[in-house]
């Protein structure tokens, strides 16, 4: 084990390198770059003895990886922005044909206007593709999960496949120390991947992703999920593994100061580790208050976040993405799932800094009851 | 907690400062977290980025808004940006200079690192050479670790060089 300081682009390409990938198909955006330049340097010195499949956009980029998902090895690839719209059709491809790879989303707003900075836009627009997403804190747990995520696709009782949602710029680009695990110890946490299902092999010919007529159709749906629902119990269980091999303890969402928190945050990715501050600063004045983070969004951990919330007076949920007309992502299926009051906050988009004095307003509007369900935070004033 | 603030100009190596930095204080033993300012760079264009370095693992995202060392690597800048924006009273400003002669509100160190580098290394390339300075005159990070990450980062005799310029600097400091 070593521990060295670097971005969390390139925890995410260690984790592959450890992860054993055969196949990695990849096409460069900002700012996703580093990691496919990583992994191509890591497959031309030989560190990873997988196929770099040089492709011509993004859609040839996943649907390559789901061919070779389909042929039963692991795969990787990773993206961001456009170009995870632009893989849109193939994400539902991808989940229907029950390929179990993972993707690395650098996360970055949408175009228009055009913008290549943070927020949370792209792969919230996937949320219903029947992909896992996991959102993470840090650069820590960017290479964390990545390793995880593949031991939960790749559960029979799953197939499903995995984005690994880190923040664009606020974690791709900044550095901080990383602890990298051996090899050995990786190996067996997550040995090579064995298909036991559908897999493309000349020796037993299968179709995959076939023509359904509506005699099938709707309980290959149903299957996923049943799939998605699984995913949340073995999600857990392997956070549970994950902490006893590495030591580092993850769950579908954590609690920060919620036992007797009266107003909770709710959140997910980078933001978390800037409100854990303002939790302690609101604390320090009395205040009681708490944050919940959601790193488990798909599957949606309702229990988990009703264990964290059920004592607590009200919800604020800090969205950096937004439904037009509605509000934000997350802050609707808060809405739709739970049973409290619940408060939404828009801000973040596009790259806006997330200062401690919105953070500070989110509370206090929070606290003394918003005007609206949905609260835009930051906005400038003509 | 200690906050440190670089401007530069795309090219000229402000963000492998905040980097490298970074990268030496955590061989002192200590927290650290560099990134740029998230714009899209170009050779030549203001660029800005920054070093949070502490005792307590570093939790905040947002960007430094009051930090407590400004070093400016490009003098020319001074006329571009307000590189004394959002300073503090103790605040401490390192000016990459020959002729600045101070704002007038606050005190600035002023180093030749330019001076150095076309001596040393016959580029005006100074972000490793100003660091140096910089670990002198505030005793923030060490000059050894300095010194292995420079090597660490530029291999063979680049970081030879790099590294002698910086420790001319640390000296004069």
């Amino acid at each position: 084990m070593v521990k060295e300081v670097m971005t969390s682009n390139k925890a995410v390409a260690e984790a592959v390198r450890l992860a054993k990938p055969q196949v990695i198909p990849v096409y460069p955006i900002t700012p996703q770059t580093t990691i496919s330049e990583y992994l191509a340097q890591y497959v031309a010195d030989e560190k990873i003895d997988a196929k770099y499949v040089k492709v011509e956009s993004e859609h040839s980029a996943i649907s390559a990886a789901v061919g070779a998902s389909g042929a039963g090895v692991r795969v990787f690839t990773a993206t961001s922005s456009q170009g995870l719209m632009l893989m849109h059709e193939i994400l539902y491809a991808a989940a229907g044909m029950r390929t179990p790879f993972v993707l690395a989303d650098a996360n970055r707003a949408i175009s228009a206007p055009l913008n290549i900075w943070n927020d949370q836009q792209d792969s919230i627009a996937q949320k219903d593709a029947g992909w896992l997403q996991i959102y993470v804190e840090d650069a820590q747990e960017a290479l964390d999960t990545t390793l995880m995520a593949y031991k939960v696709s790749e559960n029979p009782d799953i197939l499903l496949p995995s984005m690994v949602c880190l923040d664009g710029f606020i974690l791709t680009h900044t550095v901080e120390p990383v602890e990298i695990p051996d090899q050995e110890i990786v190996d067996e946490f997550l040995p090579p991947y064995v298909p036991e299902h559908a897999y493309l092999d000349p020796k037993d010919p299968m179709s995959i992703g076939n023509f359904a007529d509506p005699e099938y159709y709707m309980e290959a749906r149903h299957d996923m999920d049943v799939a998605m629902n699984n995913a949340l119990d073995v999600i857990q269980k392997t956070c549970d593994e994950f902490a006893e091999k590495f030591g580092r303890k993850y769950g579908l969402v954590e609690g920060y100061k919620t036992d007797d928190a009266e107003i909770i945050y709710v959140a997910m990715g980078s933001l978390c580790s800037s409100i854990r501050v303002i939790v302690d600063e609101l604390r320090a004045k009395g205040e009681k208050v708490g944050l919940l983070k959601i790193r488990s969004y798909r599957p949606f951990p309702v229990d988990a976040i009703n264990e964290i919330v059920k004592d607590c007076s009200k919800i604020a949920v800090v969205d950096k993405n937004f439904a037009i007309g509605m509000g934000g992502a997350l802050y609707g299926d808060m809405k739709l799932k739970i049973d409290k009051e619940i408060y939404g906050f828009i801000t973040g988009l596009g790259g806006r800094d997330i200062t401690p004095e919105a953070l500070n307003e989110i509370y206090e509007i929070t606290k003394n009851g918003p005007e609206n369900d949905v609260t835009w935070i930051g906005l400038k004033e003509e | 907690m200690i906050e440190i603030r670089f401007h530069g100009r795309g090219g000229q190596g402000s963000v492998t400062a905040a980097e490298i930095l970074a990268k030496a204080a955590f061989k002192d033993g200590k927290s650290v977290q560099a990134f740029p300012f998230f714009g899209v760079e170009r050779r030549g264009a203001p660029v800005m980025a920054f070093t949070r370095i502490d005792d307590e693992p570093i939790k905040m995202r947002y960007q430094v808004y009051n930090p407590d060392y400004v070093l400016v690597l490009d003098e020319g800048l001074l006329n571009v940006v307000d590189v004394f924006s959002g300073i503090k009273d103790n605040t401490e400003v390192i000016i990459n200079t020959k002729t600045f002669e101070g704002s007038g509100d606050h005190e600035v160190h002023k180093i030749d690192a330019t001076g150095i580098a076309l001596d040393m290394l016959g580029r005006n390339i100074v972000n490793t050479i100003i660091l140096g300075y910089f670990a002198k005159k505030t005793g923030v990070v060490s000059i050894d670790s300095l010194l292995e990450v420079i090597k660490e980062t530029f291999p063979g005799k680049i970081g030879e060089l790099n590294a002698e310029a910086t420790k001319k600097a640390y000296d004069m400091g």
